[in-house]
């Protein structure tokens, strides 16, 4: 079958510019939405816009991933939705209620060293339980499920230290998943691991999302990593933090590494990023997938 | 020599004589060995008659004195009496330590403040409180466990600082990501966060406690093995006051074994910090 190039656009997106989304088959319900958001850090040197108008709208089960260079406010991004920082203009609504803080709703799996050393396996996925409060007896099966779900149940026993940096990524994963979070925030999870423990992990994370149904916000700056996962990929210009173009991966999934359909959207977003003329330009390419 | 095939024969229990490798084995022959030779030459020395008996006694003579006061019970009343002046004033000191260290580790403000002044109590050595713990409490226990408590207190409370701040950002920040509340923040991720940092904190405060009682029980305190020093020295009994030492040695290395070494090692052994 063939498709054309989605549609692109340049500068702000409306909270309706993405009311079709062929991979995701949950109700259309807007989950997170961010209207004209702007993020400045202000000290007595330097008055620096890390998010400048950002305005974009997630549904119910999406697969978002935010792609831009390092500097390009992505991470601050993910901050405001998590709820650690507050915009200096705009707002964030989720579920239409403004985020106020962080909690258990939207959790983050963080690039690394985010686990506790003191905590084995088992512990370490419990932890987000217990700071709900949930009774111990309820811990345990709620724990075996998601430590098998991320292929740790033989490692529940074993110490942090003795994990490989993809290991520790799962039992992450799993920790963030086991309070069953509206929605998904990871910030580069996979960008310090090695490549092949990474596209495991990429393909682990894509069946994950279809067994689970989350809502995910993923940022990186590794193309081929958005097209892989992604149902729509934000790309973002530094100086001031901006998104430059939205771009819509209607491919089939599971999608593969290395496909064609997969490399030639990764050459789209690198494009994306690259020219400052992206947006302006029609859309023309259309191949098979 | 009888003393030390007891010695040998308490060390190499069946239980651990299995673990224990040839290696180990030849170790702790070496270090059995250096102190036989240690002692011989005490012998030696006493038999060349430098100095006179009662100035330096012969080993079994202080052996025998450490037998003498065992057997009236006097020596382990002494040890009592101190360990508890040591275990109050180090829990005070502790509970006091902790606090402070955790609201200067994390309130910029209260370390600007309160985290100079511990710096700077820290460089007073604690035995010098206690003229002014003797004004303030009288020749009593409180004075005493003043003296203690202020000799823990600043090196817990600049380690337990210490260890709040070494606390990976994303550590904190992951309790906050999962709606932690701050007692949920200091008992869940604070509190284990800064071991690695208070293991050394505590041992060090412990060895300072430790010297400033001594220091203080020699100087007025009725009971405790400090005393049993002093009446040692007022009795001109060279050998009690060397086997008051070695009991005071005794004591310190049973902490340090018993206590401060497993905590160290389950730290290492959790975080992975010894690389073995």
């Amino acid at each position: 079958m063939t498709l054309s190039l989605p549609g692109l656009r340049r500068g702000p997106i409306e909270v309706e510019a993405a009311s079709t989304v062929p991979a995701s088959s949950a109700t259309p319900e807007t989950l997170l939405s961010v209207r004209g958001v702007s993020r400045r850090f202000v000290t007595s040197r330097h008055d620096t816009t890390a998010l400048q108008d950002i305005s974009l709208g997630i549904k119910l089960g999406e697969f978002i991933c935010v792609v831009g260079p390092s500097g390009c406010g992505k991470s601050t991004l993910l901050n405001l939705v998590a709820g650690l920082d507050q915009p200096s203009e705009g707002q964030l609504l989720f579920d239409n209620k403004p985020i106020t803080g962080s909690g258990a709703e939207r959790v983050v799996v963080f690039q690394e060293a985010a686990l506790y050393p003191w905590l084995n396996v088992r512990a370490n996925v419990e932890f987000g339980l217990k700071m709900k409060g949930v009774p111990k007896s309820d811990r345990t099966p709620i724990v075996d499920k998601y430590l098998e779900l991320v292929n740790l149940t033989k490692f529940d026993k074993a110490f942090v230290h003795e994990l490989s940096g993809g290991m520790k990524q799962r039992v992450q994963l799993a920790r963030a998943l086991a309070v069953e979070p509206r929605m998904l925030l990871m910030d580069e999870p996979f960008a310090a691991l090695d490549a092949q423990t990474r596209d495991v992990l990429q393909l682990e994370l894509q069946d994950i999302w279809a067994r689970t149904g989350s809502t995910i916000l993923f940022i990186t700056h590794n193309v081929r990593e958005a097209a892989l996962l992604a149902d729509r990929v934000f790309v973002m210009t530094p100086g001031p933090g901006r998104i430059k173009a939205e771009i819509l991966v209607p491919l089939m999934r599971p999608r593969h590494l290395d496909t064609h359909a997969v490399v030639d959207f990764a050459a789209e977003i690198r494009q994306a990023l690259q020219h400052d003329d992206y947006g302006s330009r029609a859309p023309e390419a259309s191949f098979a997938i | 020599m009888a003393f030390d095939s007891a010695l040998l024969h308490g060390v190499l229990t069946p239980r651990l004589r299995i673990s224990v490798t040839r290696e180990k084995a030849a170790g702790m022959l070496l270090v059995l060995g250096f102190y036989a030779a240690l002692i011989g030459l005490w012998q030696l020395v006493y038999e060349l008659e430098i100095w006179s008996p009662y100035l330096l006694p012969e080993p079994s003579q202080v052996l025998q004195s450490v037998r003498r006061y065992i057997d009236s019970g006097v020596l382990l009343e002494s040890i009592e009496t101190t360990m508890q002046r040591m275990l109050a004033g180090f829990a005070i000191a502790f509970v006091l330590g902790m606090t402070i260290g955790i609201a200067t580790g994390s309130v910029k403000w209260v370390d600007q403040t309160l985290g100079s002044l511990v710096l700077g109590m820290q460089s007073l050595p604690s035995i010098c409180w206690l003229p002014l713990a003797i004004l303030w409490f009288g020749l009593s226990e409180k004075a005493i466990i003043f003296v203690v408590v202020l000799g823990s207190v600043w090196a817990i409370a600049i380690s337990a600082r210490d260890g709040v701040r070494s606390i990976p950002v994303l550590q904190r920040r992951t309790a906050q990501v999962f709606g932690a509340s701050r007692w949920q923040t200091i008992r869940y991720v604070t509190l284990p966060g800064m071991l690695p940092s208070m293991a050394s904190g505590l041992k060090l405060g412990w060895s300072f406690s430790w010297r400033s009682l001594m220091a203080g029980e020699i100087i007025f305190v009725t009971a405790g093995l400090g005393h049993l020093l002093q009446l040692g020295r007022d009795l001109n009994n060279m050998a009690l006051v060397l086997a008051i030492m070695g009991v005071i040695v005794a004591v310190g290395l049973a902490f340090d074994r018993l206590i401060f070494g497993p905590l160290d090692n389950w730290v290492q052994n959790r975080w992975g910090l010894s690389g073995r």
